[in-house]
């Protein structure tokens, strides 16, 4: 009696394996996948419903493709709009991994770029290999700085993090206009909010210049692979990383088993800030040359649903904001070819988040392409 | 055994006391240092003094104006802010550390407007009747979380539901005139609380993402339009606004009567909804059973009640009463709609929830608080005080992080708040 339970359970056992294997993959690809169909459908739906005729939405399409991966330009493209969404989305999913919701990697990197703008301009003099780098790491530290003010606030006193970081956004818009019109960061001669312009050996050499001189493609994109494989093996090789997600997973078991719940929370803070503010300095050392007002152009608040679609996995995190580059730029290209408004990009975008933070969802729709198993409302709602 | 777990529990009580007290202590500390900065950066010189009107000339009972001598009133408040810091910081503040917190706060919010207004005069009764109309969307939108968050739905997406509500009111106000855009507005605020309330009930998505993806979305959406449509096409976003309806007799009491009963109907619907939400949760049957399920939803399951559709129900009316905010963006204030134009209200109503302990009548106190901070900063600008505006303009923000973090330490909110429910 006895041998034959446990032979069933045995059994369960294997097969509940087989079968997660099975609704992993159905996570990780197919249910991205259908997303992205959808939510590009129900773009289309909405430039329907705004009195867009069905060729301008072809033509949209199209130009959405092209301008993505249709030329080398396109492609280039693509990779400089990803890595600042790449670098601020790592930073958002390794606080995702430590049970963070931080909404501030607009602040964050806003203020990391004003950092690599300030401090590339105070040190012209300084030799490339130097000051470049250097340019690199104020804008880190200045973004982990703002971001562990969340941290300490929640890890002190519990302030929920959520709306202490949305603040921290608000503020920093503020205190951006005051320090671009303040006279040492002001660039001489304009009475707008401006920067002084970053001197050439603290920028981001161009990396494709030598084929057509436009081609933006930066070295940021080093910084940024660097940026996965560290994220990659701080979070699932480290020590500190294991803190985090034993916190993330389970604040209580984590604290039980001694490990210092504030000082996660701050670190955890910390790191996603220096992420965002390393996005920003990348930005401006690589793209924009200078600071204004609202540069970030809401890449911090795109990273939020880059680390959400990349799972809060470094690799997926890295696809994510390929994809959202290329989303991004087929979209000024579908600006200019069609007259399709860009933020239409910013619908299809939360969409996309829509359906992949609800597969269950995804599969009411799509009932087809996924295997009917018994414990069809799961997912870890348990 | 017995002893270990005596001491256990003793160590864990005098663990609680002495966070307790360093809490205390942080707040005297921090009290005493806003004594100095009162003594040492608002002090006034010279025998200065602020003027602050109580009415206008064209009132029926005219006030005369109220003159502070701006450096002896300073003085006094300094010392009784270093007073009570002291007391805290010393006694570890057994008692009454929030009280005297938000008394210290008022105290130099009331010495900083004397700072700034000597020499000069400055208009009390605008200045409160600007804070009632600011309060507005934000106590909306904290009314709209204290729906949410007691059957235990977070609501990120308020913010989102403003905006929808603005946006809607700007283009069917333009089309069907003030009212068909308010109802419209609820409408549209009502249908994304649904929508909340089926990817966070029925679809067990986490809340918070939802709510971002719902704010990602509105924003998306009404900067879409309003770019791709109203651009062009310009009579779609011209809608009328709504004017103050002056309330006979009770309009002409001195101070308060401009600012509770000259105003137009959005302050007058939000004052009417707080009153009626406050009875319902906490008076009528079925507002009992709502809490039930923000408390423990499957104690409330077993006694019959359906938490679901309790869920559902009560998501959709928040988002209706977020809606009925938004509106104010547009048929209550400019008439027209521009992107992003609710510029965080709804986190700040958010906060102000939080402020408010999960109580309408809380949230409604706190967001005119901040109504207080935003209509302050406006007024501070014609004074030209030192102070560069960007820095006035972040004033309403610090001191949400302030309260946030410091005032709400005691504050719960419903046990099963954030959490999905799975019916067995």
């Amino acid at each position: 009696m006895s041998e034959k339970t446990d032979i069933n359970a045995e059994m369960n056992r294997l097969l509940a394996r087989a079968t997660r294997d099975r609704s992993d993959i159905e996570d990780l690809v197919v249910v991205p996948v259908f997303a992205v169909i959808v939510a590009l459908i129900l773009g289309a739906a909405t430039m329907l419903a705004t009195g867009v005729d069905l060729a301008t939405i072809g033509k949209s399409f199209v130009a959405l493709f092209v301008g993505s991966v249709g030329s080398l330009n396109a492609i280039s493209e693509t990779l400089t709009a990803a890595i600042p969404l790449v670098l601020a989305g790592l930073g958002l999913a390794l606080g995702f991994r430590a049970g963070l919701f931080n909404i501030g990697a607009e602040g964050q990197l806003l203020l990391g770029g004003v950092a690599a703008v300030v401090f590339g301009f105070s040190f012209p003099d300084l030799p490339f290999v130097v000051l470049m780098p250097l340019c690199l790491l104020a804008g880190a530290l200045t973004g982990a700085f703002y971001a562990s003010i969340a941290g300490a606030l929640k890890a002190a006193t519990g302030a929920h993090e959520v709306i202490s970081t949305i603040m921290l956004n608000l503020i920093s818009y503020r205190l951006l206009d005051y320090l671009l019109r303040s006279p040492w960061i002001q660039k001489e001669g304009r009475s707008d909010p401006i920067s002084k312009s970053v001197p050439d050996n603290a920028q981001l050499p161009r990396l494709l210049d030598w084929i057509e001189p436009n081609l933006r493609l930066h070295a940021g994109i080093f910084v940024m692979l660097i940026a996965v494989f560290v994220v990659y093996w701080i979070l699932f090789r480290s020590k500190i990383g294991f803190a985090f997600r034993a916190s993330g997973e389970n604040p209580d078991a984590a604290r039980y088993a001694g490990m210092h719940s504030g000082l996660i929370i701050v670190a955890a803070m910390a790191s996603a800030g220096a992420l965002a503010g390393l996005a920003g300095a990348a930005q401006v050392l690589g793209v924009l040359d200078r600071a204004s007002p609202g540069f970030s152009a809401g890449i911090g608040f795109d990273a939020i649903a880059v680390a959400l679609l990349g799972r809060s996995h470094p690799l997926g995190v890295l696809f994510a904001g390929v994809l959202f580059g290329g989303l991004e730029a087929g979209g000024r290209q579908m600006q200019v070819d069609a007259g399709v408004s860009i933020d239409i990009i910013g619908i299809i975008q939360a969409l996309i988040i829509v359906f992949i933070a609800a597969p269950l969802l995804v599969r009411a729709i799509f009932p087809w392409g996924f295997r009917r198993t018994g414990d069809n409302h799961g997912g870890k709602g348990k | 055994m017995t002893v270990a777990t005596t001491n256990t529990a003793t160590a864990s009580g005098q663990k609680l006391d002495v966070g307790k007290q360093r809490r205390a202590r942080i707040t005297g500390a921090v009290m005493i240092g806003l004594a100095l900065l009162v003594l040492l950066v608002l002090g006034v010189d010279g025998g200065e003094q602020a003027t602050f009107r109580l009415s206008r000339p064209t009132d029926t009972w005219v006030l005369p104006d109220l003159v502070v001598p701006a450096g002896p009133f300073n003085y006094v408040a300094a010392t009784v802010l270093a007073f009570l810091g002291a007391r805290q910081f010393l006694q570890g503040g057994v008692r009454w550390t929030s009280l005297s917190l938000g008394f210290g706060l008022a105290i130099l919010v009331m010495a900083f407007l004397v700072w700034a207004t000597a020499g000069k005069a400055f208009s009390l009764t605008g200045m409160l009747q600007a804070t009632m109309v600011r309060a507005v969307p934000i106590a909306l939108g904290g009314l709209a979380g204290v729906l949410c968050e007691r059957v235990a739905v977070v609501n990120i997406a308020i913010e989102g539901m403003l905006l929808a509500g603005a946006f809607t009111g700007a283009l069917m106000g333009s089309l069907l005139g003030g009212w068909g855009g308010l109802v419209a507005a609820v409408a549209v605020g009502g249908a994304f609380g649904f929508f909340l309330a089926a990817l966070v009930v029925t679809f067990r998505m986490d809340q918070i993402i939802a709510g971002v993806v719902i704010n990602l979305f509105v924003l998306g959406l009404t900067s879409y339009v309003s770019s791709q449509v109203f651009a062009d096409l310009r009579h779609l976003n011209n809608a009328p606004v709504f004017r103050a309806w002056k309330i006979p007799v009770l309009s002409d009491i001195p101070v308060i009567g401009p600012m509770l009963f000259y105003q137009n109907i959005f302050v007058y619907g939000a004052l009417i909804l707080v009153a009626i939400a406050t009875y319902y949760l906490f008076h009528t049957r079925s507002g009992l059973r709502a809490r039930a399920v923000g408390e423990h939803p499957r104690a409330a399951d077993t006694l019959g009640v359906n938490v679901y559709r309790t869920r559902y129900i009560h998501v959709t009316l928040g988002g209706m009463v977020a809606g009925f905010g938004g509106a104010w963006f547009t048929l209550g204030s400019v008439g027209r709609f521009d992107e992003n134009m609710t510029g965080g209200r709804g986190f700040i109503g958010l906060a102000a929830m939080i402020f408010g302990r999960w109580h309408p009548v809380g949230a409604l106190a706190a967001a005119l608080v901040f109504g207080f901070a935003d209509s302050l900063q406006q007024k501070l600008a014609l004074l030209r005080t030192p102070i560069p505006s960007e820095f006035l303009a972040m004033s309403p923000y610090i001191a949400t992080i302030i309260v946030v973090a410091g005032l709400v330490g005691k504050a719960r909110p419903p046990a099963a708040d954030g959490k999905p429910y799975v019916k067995e």
